[in-house]
């Protein structure tokens, strides 16, 4: 199955990136044109996102360097551990939703110390990999098309953040405990 | 929200970073992070530029409409607003098959893609839509079949079994997507519902009206 998909994965793109244009030309579209001319938009779009992405990045880099953020993991810490989930990784759940950068280098950190077959090791891996920066991804997708009132949007998205994590520990706790 | 949460952030790291002396480093951090946004975005222009032309060669094909029209049932119930065949299906699609695959950087273009389509159907350009909300909680919680980097990391630090996280991930992303896509409903629901005082014979198309009715919720969400 694994081997399946990875296998899938390398073939995906290269296989788009030759079907599109053969298939589109064999409907005769002047395909090179075609390209060009959307490939125009792009350069707008990711030029468009640059103030949404300076001042969220702003924001949370202050506050991790602030310390701020370890305080109030240290306070959250004893509530989590009523509940069963191990203290080392709380800082990767509340990293996650804001920095993708800033968490995957907290799960090396985390792997690295604990090593990767530990129980620790194991949970950051799954927190890590289940699911994305919600922040970045707000902040990339409405930014790119001007939208200012995102609504619940930003809830829903942290809402799962929560559900994701603690899947993620109980999960890996059954099935590797 | 997002306006609290931003002002919360920067406010409590300056008063914070007073009372612990670390204000010289949060004004680094500050400058570092523009920094990094900058990096960011211009990191995405190559990838937006390129996936960009080649899905508009797709379009242009009509390969896109065409998986529009193919979509699948589950498709259509999370978004039951767009209308059927609507080339933002096609790049939604696209997009959800990127995620699941593992394919950032070609998931993202194809998201933006999507979202931008779906700005077309939008009265209002500067307020997001229910159908933005449900693709934005789609890929916040993005299921993912193989978290390539992490294995790789695994891998580094000598695992035993590097790929023994993928079946947890899963499981752990697909519970969380089922989370997103829930609470995406719920507050759907809630913003569709018409404030008592609406009249009755806007109720006649429930997508309509929901427009319509989007101002109160949208500014008690700001609010919160």
């Amino acid at each position: 199955m694994y081997d399946l998909i990875t296998t899938l994965s390398i073939w995906l793109i290269p296989a788009l990136i030759v079907f599109i244009p053969l298939y589109a030309a064999f409907r005769k579209v002047p395909v090179y044109e075609s390209f060009v001319d959307g490939a125009k938009g792009g350069f707008d779009t990711a030029i468009a996102i640059i103030p949404h992405l300076v001042g969220m990045m702003v924001a949370i880099n202050m506050f991790r360097a602030s310390g701020a953020m370890e305080l109030m993991v240290q306070a959250l810490q004893p509530l989590m551990a009523g509940i069963g989930i191990p203290s080392e990784v709380l800082p990767l759940g509340m990293l996650r939703p804001l920095t993708g950068a800033g968490s995957l280098a907290y799960t090396t950190h985390l792997i690295e110390n604990y090593g990767p077959d530990s129980m620790i090791g194991r949970i950051a891996s799954t927190i890590q990999g289940s699911t994305d920066t919600t922040l970045y991804v707000l902040t990339v997708y409405f930014g790119a098309i001007g939208i200012r009132r995102t609504r619940y949007a930003l809830k829903v998205g942290l809402f799962s953040d929560v559900v994701g994590f603690v899947a993620a520990v109980f999960i890996c706790l059954y099935i590797f405990g | 929200m997002v306006n609290w949460i931003w002002l919360l952030l920067m406010t409590i790291s300056v008063v914070f970073a007073a009372f612990t002396g670390k204000l010289e480093a949060v004004t680094q951090a500050a400058f570092e992070g523009a920094k990094t946004g900058v990096t960011v975005s211009f990191g995405l222009i190559s990838v937006l530029v390129f996936w960009m032309g080649i899905m508009r060669i797709g379009e242009d094909a009509g390969l896109l409409r065409k998986l529009a029209t193919l979509l699948s049932p589950l498709v259509r119930f999370l978004f039951p607003d767009v209308p059927k065949g609507h080339p933002a299906l096609g790049y939604i699609m696209t997009n959800m098959s990127a995620n699941i695959l593992g394919l950032g950087n070609a998931a993202t273009p194809m998201g933006i893609k999507a979202m931008q389509e779906l700005q077309k159907l939008n009265p209002d350009k500067e307020t997001a839509t229910p159908a933005m909300c449900t693709l934005l909680a789609l890929n916040t919680s993005s299921i993912t079949l193989v978290p390539t980097t992490l294995i790789a990391i695994r891998m580094n630090y000598g695992s035993a079994h590097p790929a023994e996280i993928v079946g947890t991930t899963l499981l752990a992303t697909a519970i969380a997507t089922v989370a997103a896509i829930l609470a995406d409903r719920w507050y759907r629901k809630r913003a569709m519902r018409p404030p008592t005082l609406t009249h009755q014979g806007t109720d006649k198309r429930p997508p309509h009206t929901s427009e319509g009715a989007s101002i109160p919720p949208a500014a008690n969400g700001t609010a919160s």
